[in-house]
């Protein structure tokens, strides 16, 4: 399944309902769709969140696996690690193309009281997925986190929607990704979303600052194992709000910081907020081209990098906030708009649940 | 007659070898409805044909264009008029970045807003002047590397900013008009700013005034506004950049 290179995605679609209303899966097929010739057939995907309300309270882990060997190593692992209260195959259909995919498992895990003696319980999922990613040969963790899951794989995103059912699935947020890699072939954990804890990410563009922010992520005790760019974004977000606590919209101003020339012009008090963040967060900023959307447990953030150098466009129409590399991505779902803007370059957009989920 | 096509559904190859099939027998109008990310409309299509589109229209319309006049009831996205050569674009909303490309000739007006990298690169050869004419606000880099060609921007639904960053960056031929200030912070190092002659003012004015009868504004409010011309300090800006 391991390949090497850094992936380039090219089409992202994300929509919430920021009440909390659960939608089945077939509207973000329909929009991620629309922009078919935005990708390759080499990468799609999928995050969603709330779609497991019976086991809301624990982790549930989506499984790669490259052979039964992998899948038993883990199992193991598990067994030693958390509490296992259920384990099933993810379900699949395979009539529409997908060909070779890995074996497909889903696991709802709690974590014993007797682990947490040190560590918080995320701190120790967080690195229960880093061991998983990095010493268990042929197992990759496609996601880690309560009440959501990542479903993607090698093909067009409408079949690999098709593939994993998600028509069955109910979710108040739907992020999706289309994959056109231009710096290396596509394998099935390369695809789109990165995940970890409830945070995935998808992204269009590259990451040219990834070495630096490798690094910087390796002195967290981070462990970059799926050797693509987009992984950064994921464990820099949970950096910097989960474990170093920043709200979203300063976390966004690490990650696309303001020019110095602009941040000489800011008022005095928003000029020092943003000297600090740059001077600490140095090594967090993206450089190169990006449009990502980051979905968490909480909401849904749309950023672009500083000078936009790929597309976006964000839309609202009642509760649910809609965004997509294309205007006609969101049109396809929702025809009548109250809203549509173009995000301003290094500008987030960020959707926030402000109602109990179904 | 004019061919009206349902484009629900349907991708962009059998679109437009349908209205490429019906032009070569002989067709002149078309209109296409449920229009929703289909790209490359208009594309390279040499005949004087009219094409009205409802709904959003896919990336690079109009590209390499030569002659149709295309009209949008909606936004339109990215790439509009790359590489057109004539011909007319009207957008009767708001559009998205790198809008003429490389444009060389012919027209793209747009209601409302346009994005980022509006004209990147746009060029002019005699009596090939390509015109951009947005009514609303433009995001950075406007006219960046522009070589040749004419941009209007209006700033007429009165947000704020009414252009971006980096105005002009490696400008080295044609000309802006702005209607209203523009920053010397936000211009390129490329551009110098100049009061609008009374060619200027006729010039602008003739497109303006077909630009204004196509979106229903009033000319003379229009002209009466305070424009801003920005021409390239040197049409080879960068003749020393690698010589040393």
């Amino acid at each position: 399944m391991k390949c090497d290179g850094i992936p380039s995605g090219c089409a992202i679609s994300g929509m919430m309902s920021e009440q909390g209303r659960r939608i089945d899966g077939r509207i973000i097929i329909q929009s991620i769709a629309c922009m078919h010739d935005r990708s390759n057939g080499l990468g799609g995907g999928f995050a969603a969140y709330g779609i497991y309300p019976k086991r809301k309270d624990m982790y549930a882990f989506h499984m790669m696996y490259d052979n039964m060997e992998a899948k038993e190593a883990t199992e193991e692992f598990f067994k030693d690690y958390f509490n296992v209260d259920k384990d099933e195959p993810i379900p699949t259909q395979r009539e529409n193309g997908i060909s070779n995919p890995p074996i497909l498992w889903r696991y709802f895990l709690e974590v014993p009281e007797s682990k947490l003696e040190f560590l918080t319980e995320r701190d120790y999922v967080t690195n229960t997925v880093m061991k998983i990613n990095s010493e268990i040969e042929g197992s990759f963790v496609a996601s880690s986190g309560k009440n959501m899951g990542a479903f993607k794989g090698v093909g067009y995103p409408e079949d690999i929607g098709r593939f994993y059912k998600l028509e069955d699935y109910s979710a108040y947020i739907w992020t999706a990704h289309g994959r056109f890699p231009t710096n290396t072939p596509g394998w099935w954990g390369g695809a789109h979303p990165f995940t970890l804890l409830d945070w995935s990410v998808v992204h269009n563009g590259e990451i040219s600052s990834y070495g630096i922010n490798k690094r910087y992520l390796e002195m967290f005790g981070y462990k970059l194992e799926l050797r693509t760019d987009t992984e950064v974004i994921a464990y820099l977000i949970d950096l910097l709000v989960r474990r170093h606590k920043l709200p979203i919209d300063k976390a966004v101003m690490c990650l696309a910081s303001p020019f110095w020339k602009d941040i000489d012009r800011m008022e005095p008090e928003q000029k020092k907020t943003a000297t600090m963040l740059r001077q600490v967060y140095g090594s967090t900023l993206l450089n190169g081209p990006f449009s990502i959307i980051i979905g968490h447990s909480n909401g849904m953030i749309g950023l672009n990098d500083r000078i936009k150098l790929r597309p976006m466009t964000a839309a609202r129409k009642d509760d649910m906030l809609y965004m997509a590399s294309e205007e006609s991505a969101i049109r396809e779902i929702a025809p009548d708009l109250d809203e549509v803007w173009s995000p301003k370059a290094g500008t987030a957009v960020i959707g926030t649940l402000n109602g109990e989920v179904e | 007659m004019n061919v009206r096509i349902d484009a629900k559904g349907m991708h962009y190859r059998p679109l437009n070898k349908i209205i490429r099939d019906a032009i070569v027998s002989g067709e002149k109008e078309f209109e296409l409805d449920n229009i929703g990310g289909q790209r490359y409309i208009g594309a390279g299509i040499n005949e004087s044909v009219k094409i009205t589109i409802n709904g959003t229209p896919g990336n690079d319309l109009g590209v390499f264009m030569n002659g149709p006049k295309i009209i949008v009831n909606a936004n339109a996205q990215d790439g509009i008029a790359n590489t057109m050569n004539a011909g007319e674009i009207i957008v009767h909303g708001n559009v998205g970045d790198i809008i003429g490309y490389g444009m060389r000739g012919g027209k793209l007006y747009i209601k409302g807003d346009a994005g980022y990298r509006v004209g990147i690169h746009m060029k002019e050869y005699k009596k090939q002047v390509p015109v951009i004419i947005a009514g609303g606000t433009a995001g950075d880099f406007f006219g960046e590397y522009m070589a040749g060609g004419i941009m209007i921007l209006l700033g007429m639904n009165g947000k704020s900013p009414l252009v971006g960053d980096y105005v002009g960056t490696g400008m080295h031929g044609g000309v802006m008009y702005i209607r209203g200030k523009v920053d010397p912070f936000n211009l390129g190092k490329e551009v110098s700013c100049l009061e609008l002659s009374e060619e200027d003012t006729k010039l602008i004015g003739s497109y303006l005034k077909e630009y204004c009868e196509y979106f229903g504004f009033d000319f003379d409010e229009v002209m009466s506004g305070k424009f801003t011309k920005l021409v390239p300090l040197s049409i080879r800006p960068y003749g020393n950049l690698y010589v040393y």
